[in-house]
């Protein structure tokens, strides 16, 4: 047989119906739920007296809304409204609910791994655009609209033309210092925010092989930013290691018969991509965005470029634009930037690995004075965790706010917002016009980076700083 | 889902890049758990200065822009978030086409679920139609049976769907109703590899 890669495999594996000038019919075999992009979704089968096909492959948590202090206490009447819209939602059609009560809720993208919902050789669809992030266990997951949301509910398939493939292979070692944040900055900055439009995306290469699943899962969840519904890579031992246990994995005889399986996914040797990029880990530096999409960033070493270094007229106008919105001028250093905002969290870097790297950074210091500096855990089971390990403590005594879990101020949809003209060094994956709050700075940098820029109140080449172990 | 066989009508032009979801219908508005009334908060930072007054330096404010039911972007409009609230308000405010040399994945598809038609066309194509919309009542005619996009002024260009969504848009069918009569491949795929527990 022809060799193949994962994305073909999983595909075909899940073909239900197929016929010439149509979509392939897929099966989804996982179908995550959140608060804002389905209540439209409910209404219409409400509508039409349709049920949920396989309430049983349904998961469904609420993150978007919800307030990261007092919790139970939503101010918002129009949130409150659509936390308790997915609550009868869920009751109604008989679907399983994290809800603000379960030790398990969190962010949607960090609790399916976290509970082993998320699986290799699985496809997984959620109402948000960084579903991409299951990839990181060999899953084929990508973002849905509302009215997918709705067919996936009635029907547990989707009418989908398969994407074409792209390889970005990263080889070589990473620098101390550099994270897996930095990796898939460099590669948007580089290749800009529509190379993966139309592609899934397979991650490769010793880098990737070398790095955690969290790391992984940091670089799968912005292909969407790279314009790809879907990043994956293939699962290896990592990959089992980390799911053996969890609670919705297989037990016993059945995980190592489901590792068996699991192994055979990744891709053949030999098997063709419609497109590959290579990239050498060694030329990539902790980076910071300085603009208003996440293809504008630079290293921590460089400066805010002018204009006229850009090739198109169009990109000429866009820079200005962002230069203008950031109330940046050309030339000046990085670490010049002063910040008043940190904000670590969000589907991108909340896990315990993100807190513990930024905790080195924060041990035995103080947030700078005028620098606001919130953690905000992405799941209730990362944060016990992480106050079990002492983490949440370091800091605490150093002024950061140790939050409940939730996606907070990454969209700010909840009240953690920042306010207009100042800078957030955050560790998310948005920095577009008004996304933490109307008028609000976005830098994205890795969680070391944004607790570094807590300690200094501007940003610092985490490089050249001593971490202290933590745990 | 309405409809969407032939429209004439006049077009509005923003010429800028990686237009995201977020300027489209910022996440504030995405509490409500309805489907309509999305179009008053359409690019609300950028349309409104303070949430009220019409921002004069912003397209649609312009008074060549009043009526527009065909928008003209530059490349990866809307990318960003899949909040399906975009098309949404896009189509409530009365755009019925889109038009731009790339769109965003996701953006792309919701667009064809709610009958708003994602047309792509060449980079200087789009350029040319930017250049076109500052004219007022320069207005398009979109054919979706023929493929085509022309004025009265003899541009004409032919753009590209996939078929399966061309008898969707024609028909203005609801997709759920046509897949259940694939009920019995999707049982019979349950059944071997998925059963019900």
């Amino acid at each position: 047989m022809k060799p193949r890669t994962i994305i073909d495999k999983i595909w075909e594996n899940h073909v239900v119906y197929r016929e010439d000038g149509k979509p392939d019919l897929l099966y989804i075999d996982l179908h995550l739920v959140h608060e804002v992009t389905s209540p439209q979704a409910f209404e219409g089968l409400r509508q039409k007296g349709r049920k949920v096909r396989r309430p049983d492959l349904t998961f469904a948590t609420m993150d978007h809304n919800v307030p990261t202090v007092n919790r139970f206490v939503i101010a918002d009447e129009v949130a409150r409204n659509q936390i308790a819209a997915l609550e009868r939602n869920c009751r109604e059609f008989s679907i399983p609910l994290a809800d603000l009560y379960s030790e398990e809720q969190g962010i949607v993208h960090v609790i399916g791994p976290e509970l082993g919902l998320t699986q290799p050789g699985k496809t997984i669809v959620c109402g948000d655009s960084h579903t991409s992030t299951h990839g990181a266990f060999g899953a084929l997951a990508f973002g849905i609209g509302t009215s997918e949301v709705e067919h996936v509910l009635a029907t547990q398939t989707l009418w989908q033309h398969k994407p074409k493939t792209l390889q970005i292979r990263i080889d070589g070692k990473l620098g101390e210092g550099v994270a897996a944040k930095d990796v898939i900055l460099a590669i948007i900055g580089r290749y800009g925010v529509g190379v993966g439009t139309g592609y899934i995306i397979e991650f490769t290469g010793e880098v990737i092989r070398n790095m955690s699943m969290e790391e992984r899962m940091t670089i799968c969840n912005m292909s969407i930013e790279a314009g790809a519904r879907a990043g994956l890579v293939s699962p290896d031992e990592t990959t089992f290691a980390y799911l053996r246990g969890r609670k919705y994995t297989p037990k016993g005889e059945e995980f190592e018969k489901a590792v068996e399986r699991w192994r055979a996914l990744a891709t053949d040797e030999g098997a063709e991509y419609d497109k590959t990029i290579e990239i050498d880990a060694s030329t990539i530096a902790p980076m910071v965005t300085w603009g208003t999409n996440p293809s504008m960033s630079t290293s921590v070493d460089g400066t805010v470029p002018h204009p006229e270094e850009f090739a198109s007229e169009t990109e000429q106008k866009a820079v200005r634009r962002a230069l203008e919105y950031m109330g940046l001028k050309p030339g000046t250093p990085i670490t010049e930037i002063p910040v008043q905002h940190v904000f670590i969290g969000s589907c991108t870097n909340s896990r315990i690995s993100d807190l513990r790297e930024a905790a080195k950074i924060v041990k035995g210091k103080k947030v700078a004075k005028g620098v606001r500096a919130l953690v905000v855990p992405g799941s209730q089971q990362v944060k016990k965790q992480a106050e079990e390990e002492g983490l949440a403590q370091i800091f605490i005594d150093a002024g950061f706010e140790w939050r409940d879990s939730g996606c907070s101020a990454c969209l700010g949809m909840n009240p953690d917002i920042i306010p207009e003209g100042e800078h957030c060094a955050s560790t998310s994956n948005r920095n577009f016009e008004g996304r933490q709050g109307k008028g609000a700075r976005t830098h994205l940098v890795s969680p070391a980076m944004a607790a570094a820029a807590a300690i200094y109140g501007h940003f610092v080449d985490v490089r050249k700083l001593k971490k202290e172990p933590v745990h | 889902m309405k409809p969407f066989t032939i429209h004439k009508g006049k077009v509005a032009g923003i010429d800028r890049a990686n237009i995201d979801t977020d300027q489209i219908i910022p996440k504030q508005f995405l509490k409500r758990i309805e489907r309509t009334g999305f179009g008053k908060f359409l690019f609300y930072d950028w349309r409104y200065i303070d949430g009220e007054k019409p921002n004069p330096a912003f397209e649609l404010n312009w008074p060549e822009n009043e009526g527009a039911t065909i928008l003209v972007a530059n490349e990866n409009f809307g990318c960003g978030s899949s909040r399906e609230h975009a098309p949404w308000a896009l189509q409530d405010y009365g755009f019925q086409a889109i038009i731009a040399p790339s769109f965003a994945d996701i953006f792309y598809n919701n667009c064809l679920k709610n009958g708003l038609l994602p047309i792509q066309l060449a980079k200087e194509d789009v350029e040319y139609l930017l250049r076109e919309s500052k004219k007022a009542d320069y207005e398009l005619t979109i054919s979706l049976e023929k493929q085509q996009v022309y004025d009265d002024h003899g541009f004409a260009r032919a753009f590209a769907i996939d078929p399966y969504r061309k008898q969707l848009l024609l028909k203005g069918w609801d997709e759920i109703d046509l897949t259940f009569v694939y009920e019995p491949y999707i049982a019979e795929y349950e059944r071997k590899h998925c059963p019900m527990p």
